[in-house]
């Protein structure tokens, strides 16, 4: 005689307790920390990334005033100079009302240019970047004129670089931390489920269970429990993310700031990605933690 | 089957509360194991099924000297041997077809091969009706019931019960001890713990009697 399927087995370790919830909201909030800094990690590094690639599109060449130079002759000659060099795309001479904008919020508007030392400036923009030659731009200024110095922004990369490499260092130790103060959290939880269970371990081991299915059943159980944490600290994060991109939007001249500094603070594709990673990474850590936590108490 | 030889066993650093216990639980064999409470027989159950070690002496189970036992394989002989508990260690958030199915759950067998073995069982020992309730709303009796089949699912070799009519009435024990006689006459071993010499006396089987840890054997 075949009897009719029955309901489907229910999980070995008990259902949902108060400690459990707590421990679904601890992934939460540790999983929220965790794309946060991930958001911001890549945040910054497509800033310094974008900043640097802005940079490095453009070069100036300054060109000192002396006693007797012809000024005017003089940026033409090295303008001329440096527009030959390959790689070069477009050089422009800087106008001198430009020039006195540059100086108008340290030395006020009623100046006159020529009665200071001030360097006339050539803007030069950088069209195929393998086709250059840094050194060959240097030697032709240098043959071309004597009163011109060239700078290629490199000290501003190198800080710009190490300031971010610096935070996106700091992000991943961050980062680390959290997950770390995530598995230790789930090592306490883990204890304290088996603790509280004692009484099923005890009848699982009388009746033969292995303490491999043991372990599983408890990590199938804690993998529930990160994933529906992990989900949920991910959808808070983008959540958080839209909001932030909305709120930077209305600031006004303070967002376009913003937005020039950090390049905004929309997430893209990549960055979904990332959280979408991180969710799984948080529910795998999070049962591959408690396997090991319960596999060690019964030993 | 099951061999004790000169086993002692002390908690901790108190007396031992057995002492140069020796017997042999052969195949097939049907006995019982009595004594005034607190003699030890929950104890000797306890050894008899791995759950603790001896304090000194020899057990071996199945052939198998159990002080040399991997825990692999202290687990697997585990599942020759069903026990039925004095205080029944149903799982009070599994039904009771659940509980009964669990030891074979566990061995890793797909619910549709045991699935109608499970509610034969739960039939014979007159459970059919009970099969989705959960124990906290069974009866003394159902749960003791519910706690033979979880113990004979698997078809043990050996089966230990630890008291088993202590918590029902006089006509529901006499009916136990004959489902443990009808196991028995299976090919089943059974060894029950019981301090009631009254439902011993209806039934001619060998008795293990304990009295201040040690042991007599009446065959």
């Amino acid at each position: 005689m075949k009897y009719p399927r029955h309901a489907p087995p229910s999980s070995i370790v008990p259902p949902q307790s108060i400690a459990g919830r707590a421990l679904v909201l601890v992934v939460t909030i540790m999983t929220l920390l965790a794309c946060l800094t991930y958001g911001a990690v890549t945040l910054v590094y497509d800033a310094a990334r974008d900043w640097q690639s802005d940079i490095a599109t453009e070069m100036t060449v300054q060109i000192r005033p002396a006693e007797g130079l012809d000024l005017p002759a003089e940026i033409e000659k090295v303008r001329k100079a440096v527009a030959a060099v390959p790689g070069i795309a477009s050089v422009a001479a800087m106008d001198d009302r430009s020039t006195l904008s540059l100086l108008e919020p340290w030395l006020g508007g009623n100046i006159d240019i020529n009665d200071l030392p001030v360097p006339r400036l050539l803007v030069l923009t950088v069209g195929e970047r393998d086709k250059l030659d840094m050194n060959r731009l240097r030697n032709v200024l240098k043959e071309t004129s004597s009163h011109a110095w060239l700078d290629d922004h490199s000290t501003w990369t190198a800080r710009l670089r190490g300031m971010a490499n610096t935070l996106i260092v700091a992000g991943i130790l961050v980062l680390l931390l959290v997950l770390g103060a995530m598995v230790l959290a789930i090592v306490f939880a883990t204890r304290a489920a088996m603790a509280g269970n004692r009484e099923v371990v005890d009848v699982l081991h009388f009746i033969g269970a292995e303490d491999r299915f043991i372990a599983g059943e408890f990590q199938k159980h804690f993998l529930g429990m990160g994933l529906k944490g992990g989900f949920a600290g991910g959808v808070l994060a983008v959540v958080l993310f839209a909001a932030l991109s909305l709120l930077a939007g209305s600031f006004g001249s303070s967002g376009d700031t913003l937005d020039l500094m950090f390049g905004g603070f929309s997430i893209g594709l990549g960055a979904y990605i990332g959280v979408a990673i991180l969710v799984l990474v948080v529910a795998a850590l999070t049962a591959l933690t408690s396997r090991i936590a319960v596999q060690t108490y019964l030993e | 089957m099951i061999r004790f030889e000169n086993v002692g066993l002390r908690y901790g650093t108190g007396p031992e509360v057995l002492r140069d216990v020796s017997f042999h639980i052969k195949p097939r064999s049907f006995q019982f194991l009595t004594g005034p409470s607190g003699a030890g027989k929950t104890s000797l159950i306890r050894l008899m099924f791995l759950a603790i070690r001896q304090s000194r002496g020899l057990i071996s189970v199945f052939d198998q000297d159990t002080s040399t036992l991997t825990r692999k394989t202290r687990q697997s002989l585990r599942r020759r041997i069903g026990v039925v508990f004095q205080d029944f260690r149903l799982l009070p958030h599994l039904s009771t077809y659940q509980n009964v199915a669990l030891p074979l759950r566990v061995q890793g067998k797909d619910e549709s091969s045991y699935r109608n073995d499970v509610t034969e069982l739960l039939n014979w020992v007159g459970l059919g009706d009970r099969i989705h309730a959960l124990p906290p709303v069974l009866s003394g009796g159902e749960k003791q019931r519910a706690a033979i089949a979880r113990a004979l699912i698997s078809q043990p070799e050996v089966l230990l019960a630890d008291e088993p009519t202590g918590n029902v009435d006089p006509p529901l024990a006499r009916r136990l001890i004959r489902l443990f006689v009808e196991l028995n006459r299976s090919g089943t071993s059974v060894v029950i713990a019981t301090h009631d010499i009254a439902l011993m006396d209806m039934f001619d089987s060998r008795r293990l009697i304990l009295t201040d840890g040690r042991l007599e054997i009446h065959d």
